[in-house]
């Protein structure tokens, strides 16, 4: 279950009550983002991020350096097998 | 799309599907018998269909679809009260579009729509809560569903709702959790399974530990998957990889998604407004200790089964139907002498079959019913004495 | 004269006269309808002039909401009719129009449905000639919904028929596919969502006009409206007893479309379109075919999706962008939103 789409958050509409709006391929929805953002840290310094949206609510950051390293190991799983035959 | 097409290549497909292929070929050389590996979670499913990765697997592996579909597992009798409810003049009931098609022992909240009743699909439970706003005069229901990815998303509306006063919202609330339910399977004597795919959104909310009691006291490999096809074949390299050097371990494949301990703020929500259930009666798998939720005492008025009185009666499923040995992977969908017959997505009889999610309802989809068919005919000429 | 339709709009006295009057025969002006006759009369030898078959068919339009970004209700009761005659060949000469108005629909919202088809009408190049009014208490219907039936020629040798695929052949599609659904998705305002998506709504008779000079060959044509893309070759597929293989990566598909499906979980193969066609045609003249429908303006995104193959049980089959395949069967009811 549970469809989760990446998004980045574009604006903040509701400091107040964690509310961003999140882009996802031009298609924009108010969000709610109160899960991915820390104390005391201004809700507009999250604007830009990648977070991953479920019925509506950010649920989490969206690591780019472990996005890579994840296509990383499925490329050198092909150069381990080329290396062995 | 960014963290998605990247996922999506068939090149590395191509070097992960002969990675999984050398893998089971080096097991099965000291093993007979198929490897049978679930993903517990539907979106999973969904993901193996669409993408054909069944194809792409050797034959030594079989895919179980597990119960990981809220709308699948949903009991009949609980789809009555959410019409009883939905059918008074004073609600207006609100439903993700997934939950609309499930039948109940007479209607579905499609058909009771149909009839009159006040039922609006929506994409997020903040949407409920604005038409509660929006509508003083009524009692906005929300028909809370899912697993732990969907939890944090209900209880902060919950609390956003009580930070307003808002009065006239409430949840029906059959949440449920990720990790008794899988507990109950490997519980189950006739459980053969030798590894699981782990839901990775669910994991996004509560972190790794929970599923540690697999690996330690089943000793049954789990890798915590992503949703795009080429994190399932990761995945599947990775349970291999552990099966082959005799390890079982919890691994987080989505770890681009997946924090380590979860998702501090969803879990405390989730902890304040909902308390575990003793007893949750799942469809297929009858009653589980501890995996459902209710509402918790504080937050007592925005629970709609509080609020309002409910019919309650619980209804058995269709006799015949097996959708249970499926979920457990005891038998594959288009064994069930239902499945194609009397049985079908137009009029689903079993859970599996009522949501694109189950393991039926995507056979039906996806697959080529008539030789399923065939096949089973073929099977149970063979084998007469089965079922 | 009240500024919004009563019951007595459509109790055949002053009123109901009084609208048509200033309505329907000012906006749709044309000889035919100027005749107030009770129907429309043709002369038979000019029709046989421009061909050897007549074409007639007729469709009801619903939509909610009857405005939305790309159109409007009037819009899509003149091309959707139109384009059900081009993609059988015909040319499309003449629409009826029956309105079923739901009591308190403001004057202005009909005045401008009106206009709109009457535009529609005259890029289409076809004349509405003959229509109807009726008016239903509050309830009784959702505003406004509109039928229009449409007769065409067809010229002679030209055959159309979803009979004909045969393996080898190759099918091609004029542009973006789900662009009304998502449009109509969006503007129903349910799900809270912002973008800029229009539908696609458009007559085609231009575009397979200039298909059918290029290559009286095509083998068959039809529109992908309601059940989208996999609805039509799933038809073709059956008619044919052929098996339809399209691929993924070669199917035109908006960024903003695309996201809108995976936010909801939808699938653009089963959304509406009202401006696209699907065409089947011999592998030897897809080429030149494909420059013509590119030259179109309603086809400036024409691909050509995938062929025709042999079939032991006709179906469609998808090659994913992942390289794998699988089968594409009709909805089952309509596609709704979902989490899962």
């Amino acid at each position: 279950m549970c469809l989760g789409i990446p998004g980045r958050i574009v604006e903040i509409t509701d400091a107040e009550n964690s509310m961003a709006l999140v882009d996802v391929s031009g298609v924009r929805r108010e969000v709610n983002i109160l899960c991915v953002v820390e104390e005391g840290k201004p809700a507009q310094e999250y604007i830009g991020e990648w977070v991953l949206v479920h019925v509506g609510f950010a649920m989490s950051h969206l690591d780019e350096e472990e996005a890579r390293h994840t296509l990383q190991l499925l490329e050198e799983l092909g150069e381990l097998q080329e290396h062995l035959s | 799309m960014k963290y998605v097409d990247e996922f999506r290549d068939p090149d590395k497909a191509r070097k992960a599907q002969q990675q999984i292929h050398r893998l089971a070929e080096r097991i099965m050389q000291c093993r007979s018998g198929p490897l049978l590996l679930m993903e517990f979670c539907g979106g999973h499913t969904h993901t193996i269909f669409r993408y054909g990765i069944e194809q792409l697997l050797p034959e030594a592996i079989e895919l179980v679809h597990g119960p990981g579909c809220p709308v699948c597992v949903l009991p009949r009798g609980r789809v009555d009260d959410a019409l009883a409810l939905a059918q008074r003049p004073e609600v207006i009931f609100t439903t993700f579009g997934d939950a609309m098609r499930v039948p109940g022992s007479r209607q579905s909240l499609l058909q009771a729509k149909t009839d009159g009743a006040d039922i609006r699909m929506l994409y997020s439970p903040l949407d409920a809560l604005k038409l509660a706003r929006e509508n003083p005069q009524r009692e906005v229901i929300f028909f809370a569903l899912g697993f732990e990815t969907t939890m944090p998303s209900t209880a902060l509306t919950v609390l956003q709702a009580e930070r307003e006063g808002i009065e006239n919202f409430s949840l029906f609330c059959n949440h449920i959790t990720t990790a008794p339910t899988i507990e109950a399977i490997l519980n189950d004597p006739d459980m053969k399974l030798d590894g699981f795919l782990a839901p990775g959104h669910v994991s996004m909310v509560i972190g790794e530990a929970p599923f540690a009691f697999v690996a330690e006291r089943f000793a049954k490999p789990l890798v915590i998957t992503g949703f795009e096809p080429l994190d399932i074949l990761q995945s599947l390299a990775m349970l291999l990889q552990q099966i082959l050097e005799g390890r079982s371990e919890v691994e987080n494949q989505y770890r681009r998604v997946v924090q380590k301990q979860g998702n501090h703020p969803g879990q405390q929500a989730m902890a304040k407004v909902f308390q575990r259930n003793d007893r949750t009666e799942l469809r297929g798998l009858g009653s589980i200790d501890h995996s459902g939720v209710r509402i918790s005492d504080p937050y007592a008025r925005f629970d709609a089964e509080r609020k309002f009185p409910l019919p309650g009666v619980t209804v058995s499923d269709p006799a015949g139907c097996r959708c249970g040995d499926v979920l457990k992977g005891l038998i594959r969908p288009w064994q069930c002498p239902k499945f194609a017959e009397s049985c079908t997505p137009q009029q689903p009889l079993g859970a599996l079959m009522v949501s694109s999610e189950g393991a039926c309802a995507a056979y039906h989809q996806y697959a080529d019913v008539q030789t399923l068919k065939i096949k089973r005919q073929q099977a149970s000429v063979a084998d007469p004495g089965a079922h | 004269m009240s500024d919004i339709i009563t019951l007595a709009h459509g109790s055949g006295g002053k009123a109901m006269d009084e609208l048509i009057r200033s309505l329907f025969l000012t906006t749709f002006a044309n000889p035919q309808l100027a005749q107030m006759e009770d129907q429309a009369r043709f002369d038979l030898a000019t029709l046989q002039q421009q061909g050897d078959r007549l074409a007639f068919t007729t469709d009801s339009y619903v939509v909610d909401p009857l405005f939305f970004p790309g159109g409007d209700i009037g819009k899509l009761a003149v091309t959707g009719t139109v384009n059900d005659l081009a993609v059988g060949g015909a040319r499309p000469l003449y629409l009826s129009c029956g309105f079923i108005i739901e009591e308190g629909l403001p004057i202005a919202t009909l005045k401008a449905v009106v206009e709109s088809m009457q535009a529609t009408a005259r890029e289409a190049d076809v004349v509405i000639v003959t229509g109807d009014t009726k008016v239903v208490p509050r309830g009784g219907c959702d505003k406004l919904f509109i039928n229009t039936a449409g007769v065409g020629v067809i010229a002679a040798g030209i055959d159309l028929s979803i009979q004909t695929a045969r393996p080898g052949d190759l099918i091609l599609l004029n542009g973006y596919l789900g662009d009304h659904g998502a449009a109509i998705v969006d503007a129903r305002g349910d799900l809270a969502l912002q973008n800029t998506i229009a539908s696609d709504c458009q007559p085609l008779q231009g575009l397979v006009n200039s298909m059918l000079e290029c290559c009286p060959q095509i083998r068959c044509m039809r529109d992908a409206t309601r059940g989208g893309l996999a609805t039509v070759l799933y038809e073709f597929a059956q008619a044919s007893a052929c098996t339809m293989e399209v691929e993924e990566s070669r199917l035109p598909v908006r960024d903003e479309v695309r996201g809108m499906c995976e936010i909801l979980g939808l699938d653009p193969l089963y959304l509406a379109n009202e401006g696209k066609l699907v065409a089947v045609v011999p592998e030897a003249a897809a080429t030149e075919l494909l420059q013509v429908m590119r030259a179109h303006p309603a086809g400036r995104h024409s691909a050509i999706i995938g062929r025709v193959s042999q079939a032991s049980r006709p179906g469609v089959l998808l090659t994913t962008g992942f390289g794998s395949q699988r089968l594409i069967d009709r909805l089952t009811g309509e596609q709704l939103p979902r989490i899962c």
